[in-house]
């Protein structure tokens, strides 16, 4: 079954913007599919609408089998969504804000504080519970949101920019909450501008570009057509910048190299000739530059194109 | 249809609402108190005084059914007025837009906030004008329901200003502008009897001059016009402008993009 079924949507705003121009989409059931696309492609639009936040002005949407237009409130019960921006009420404390939006699904009081502890101890706010929201900082509401999307446990989690400002300890924490969800079964669809976070988090991604849908893959076919990859080598500091015939190179600071392999090339070739040099390589990964590389040339096919 | 589930998001919303305005006391239900209380000291004790009888009841009498429905009639209007606008302000009325609640919930949640307070501030207001005046009530039925209609009725209006609030402003002009003329010439201060036959018949055209009209007939049995056209005019008001909120809400004016 697909978590969402998106058939021609089509947005028209007042003043005849058109933010999206016919997508037709489908994320599978269990999926963790990130929705990229530069600023103004109509990613939130999109969002927007499967969470009825934007009326479409044509097109279909259904939702584990729902559609919208008929079956509304089916629709919305399976859905939880973190939006980009803040909303809500920065005066109420996380645990009354948690408990309201547990009842407007038909929770009922009791159920919904003991969800409220549960997820307000999973996501590190417990101790804020009574604090008026306003004096948490960034990480702590974008938490908040996540504990409220999850508090009448939808089966399918819309992430609109989760780690926008957020530091990266508390991103990592973020992340690793969000695949434990997601492997108790929850279908998770994001949105960020970490390329990184994508690659690292989904299976599957749709690239949006000025309304239409450009790519939409999986995340291993989508990085399988990159023609090379970059490393990088952390090394004791050479006398000399290494050269070589069979790979390009360049030093991006005293102890760290930076080399790019076509996918035919061996890193054994690489690790003999640097040794040949009188370089000592401590330690290597890649640069996790790849889905950018293919981000960046698709949109910028995209706008060739027009 | 109705269900159980709808009745928790009810609660929940009203729950919401009364915290709000339970939770900022100081502005919400103290000022209309002493408002009200400066009112009974200078219009009743020292210048009602001077003015005599009103409809066969002293001044002061007279005064305090008016008196109590003006700061029911602002206090429901103003609560729903802000709430529902800071919530679009803030955006957290997107945590309903998303959630599985009808319409008609979301209305009924706002408007029961609204009502409270407009009650509890009705309920303080009365307290107060014990003080100053040994209040009779003659028909508890009349006093109770229209009490509780033009709490309604007004906890509708502030709804409806704030789908069209775009801006902080946008919800005092209203209440400025409109709501307060129309309370001070509804017959708060006087009886309508009074006024020149050409105004006598404008007068007719104010709602809020019926609202006051049932409330006081509920303290002392005194009307300007039959209960029976005030309750109509009352209702015919709140089913007009619930259904236009329900009609906006439902095209998403305001709030839906």
């Amino acid at each position: 079954m697909h978590a969402i079924d998106l058939t021609n949507i089509t947005k028209i705003y007042k003043g005849g913007v058109e933010a999206l121009k016919g997508i037709s989409l489908q994320v599978k059931e269990g999926d963790f599919y990130a929705l990229l696309g530069p600023n103004g492609a109509g990613k939130s639009t999109t969002i927007g609408i499967i969470s009825s936040l934007v009326n479409k002005t044509a097109g279909k949407v259904s939702v584990f089998g729902y559609d919208i237009d008929t079956q509304l409130e089916q629709a919305k019960s399976q859905i939880g969504l973190v939006p980009q921006e803040f909303n809500f009420n920065q005066f109420e404390p996380p645990l009354q804000i948690l408990v309201n939006q547990a009842g407007y699904y038909g929770i009922k009081r009791k159920e919904a504080l003991k969800r409220a502890e549960k997820y307000l101890k999973q996501l590190d706010l417990w101790e804020k519970r009574n604090q008026p929201s306003r004096e948490l900082s960034g990480g702590m509401k974008r938490r908040l949101m996540i504990a409220r999307a999850l508090m009448h446990e939808p089966r399918l989690l819309i992430l609109d920019e989760p780690t926008a400002g957020v530091d990266i300890e508390v991103r990592r924490s973020m992340w690793e909450f969000l695949q434990q969800i997601n492997q108790e079964g929850v279908t998770i669809i994001l949105t960020t501008h970490y390329l990184e976070e994508a690659e690292m988090l989904c299976r599957n991604i749709g690239i949006i570009d000025k309304g239409q849908l450009v790519e939409n893959t999986s995340m291993k076919s989508l990085l399988s057509r990159l023609a090379t990859e970059t490393f990088i080598l952390d090394v004791d500091p050479p006398t000399h910048l290494p050269s070589s015939d069979y790979f390009s190179i360049k030093q991006t600071d005293e102890v760290t190299l930076e080399i790019e392999l076509d996918k035919t090339q061996s890193l054994n070739k690489v690790f003999t000739e640097l040794s040949s040099q009188g370089i000592r390589v401590n330690s290597m990964r890649n640069k996790a530059n790849r889905l950018e590389e293919l981000f960046i040339e698709l949109v910028e096919k995209g706008t060739k194109d027009v | 249809m109705f269900n159980a589930n709808y009745l928790i998001a009810l609660k929940s919303i009203w729950r919401k609402e009364t915290n709000r305005f339970l939770r900022i006391w100081v502005q919400t239900l103290v000022p209309p108190v002493i408002t009200m209380s400066l009112y009974f000291v200078i219009f009743g004790n020292l210048i009602g005084s001077r003015i005599g009888e009103m409809n066969g009841f002293d001044y002061m009498s007279f005064i305090v059914p008016g008196l109590i429905m003006m700061s029911v009639i602002t206090n429901s209007y103003s609560n729903v007025a802000s709430s529902f606008f800071s919530a679009k302000f803030q955006r957290n009325v997107e945590e309903l837009l998303v959630a599985p609640v009808p319409n008609y919930v979301i209305i009924w949640g706002y408007v029961g906030g609204g009502v409270t307070r407009g009650l509890m501030v009705g309920f303080l207001v009365t307290c107060v004008s014990l003080f100053f005046v040994d209040l009779q009530i003659f028909n508890i039925f009349v006093l109770i329901l229209s009490v509780l209609c033009t709490s309604v009725l007004f906890s509708i209006g502030g709804l409806l200003n704030a789908i069209f609030a775009k801006t902080f402003d946008d919800i005092s002009i209203i209440p400025t502008f409109v709501l307060t003329p129309l309370t001070y010439l509804g017959g708060v201060f006087y009886s309508i009897s009074l006024l020149p036959d050409f105004w006598q018949a404008v007068s007719h055209f104010n709602p809020v001059f019926y609202m006051i009209n049932a409330f006081r007939y509920g303290f002392l049995g005194i009307a300007d016009v039959s209960l029976v056209w005030s309750f109509s005019v009352i209702g015919a008001f709140i089913v007009a402008l619930y259904s236009l909120v329900a009609i906006l809400l439902s095209k998403g004016i305001g709030i839906r993009s």
